[in-house]
């Protein structure tokens, strides 16, 4: 399988990702911002970090960049592509997930590890994968999911919604929402379920010695279904 | 020819910061506010110098990147 991770100037878990991608089977290459077409993948991951000092609005400036016209081609037919963090930041300005991701709640950068739960497994993202809730990792300022109410009953309706943050238990309450997103919206996907944004880190969460491994079930079952 | 855009959140959007803005006014005794909503402003200087035409670029330049439609409104302040 053969994956591609986007480098914009500014983002840093992009190393990180291409040593999970790798670590769990993929073939993976790194795409400079300013390129024009991507390598021949089955996924392509627009990675953590903060794309051009997060000026103006997180992920705007990246999400015009040259690389992502040929992203958002490879989303509208069918490519799989993940954003993680500031890489769903810059999925919302694409317009191929909806929603926005603004200020946290308590305006606090939030740095901890989370757990959240699968909504949905209709998708190749999370077919097949037995756990229901997943612990990860979370990092950032701007991670207050937010839509329309048009736009979040079309979510529901199309169960958009990929996880919710949660409890240990799987109990989704505003208790353990951390940072005041919509619903305790984590991640979600396009209609067609091929696009996944989500604010946490799996590919913080695949070491035993470091983290947790709930970032390799993630990958694990990912390259699994890919196949 | 200048042309100032201000953009602002829409009003059923949180603004924290507009939030934290009003608890400082509020601390520092000036208890006649009753909200304060944060937002941006941009002055841009273009060498159009059609008025008509420099606006309505500046409105192109406001949908495709300076307002994020979803959460943003902005106003497009006639030439300076």
């Amino acid at each position: 399988m053969k994956s591609a991770v986007i480098t914009f100037p500014g983002s840093n878990c992009d190393r990180d990702m291409d040593v999970a991608l790798k670590k769990f089977g993929f073939k993976n290459k790194m795409v400079w911002h300013q390129d024009v077409e991507l390598p021949k993948s089955d996924l392509v991951v627009l990675p953590g970090g903060f794309s051009y000092g997060d000026y103006l609005r997180c992920g705007s400036m990246a999400s015009k960049s040259k690389i992502m016209q040929s992203v958002i081609n490879f989303a509208n037919s069918g490519g799989m592509v993940m954003g993680i963090c500031n890489g769903f930041q810059i999925l919302v300005e694409t317009g191929l997930v909806p929603g926005v991701l603004l200020r946290n709640k308590y305006l606090e950068f939030i740095c901890k590890n989370v757990f959240v739960k699968i909504s949905d497994k209709d998708n190749a993202y999370f077919k097949n994968i037995n756990n229901n809730i997943l612990e990860l990792h979370i990092a950032h300022n701007e991670g207050n999911y937010f839509c329309t109410n048009d736009q979040l009953k079309e979510i529901e309706d199309n169960a958009q919604v990929a996880i919710n943050y949660c409890n240990n238990e799987g109990k989704i309450e505003e208790l353990f929402n951390p940072n005041g997103s919509l619903k305790n919206i984590a991640g979600i996907f396009n209609k067609e379920k091929n696009v996944l944004g989500m604010m946490p880190h799996p590919e913080r969460m695949i070491d035993p010695s470091l983290s947790g491994e709930d970032g390799s079930l993630f990958f694990k079952n990912l390259i699994n279904n890919l196949k | 020819m200048k042309i100032s855009v201000i953009i602002t959140l829409k009003k059923d959007v949180l603004d924290p910061q507009g939030k934290v803005i009003h608890q400082a006014l509020d601390g520092m005794g000036f208890n006649d506010v009753n909200e304060v909503r944060q937002g941006k402003y941009f002055e841009i200087d273009t060498k159009e110098t059609n008025p008509k035409k420099a606006k309505d670029k500046v409105e192109e330049m406001c949908k495709k990147l300076l307002a994020n439609l979803v959460i943003e409104n902005y106003k497009i302040i006639d030439a300076l």
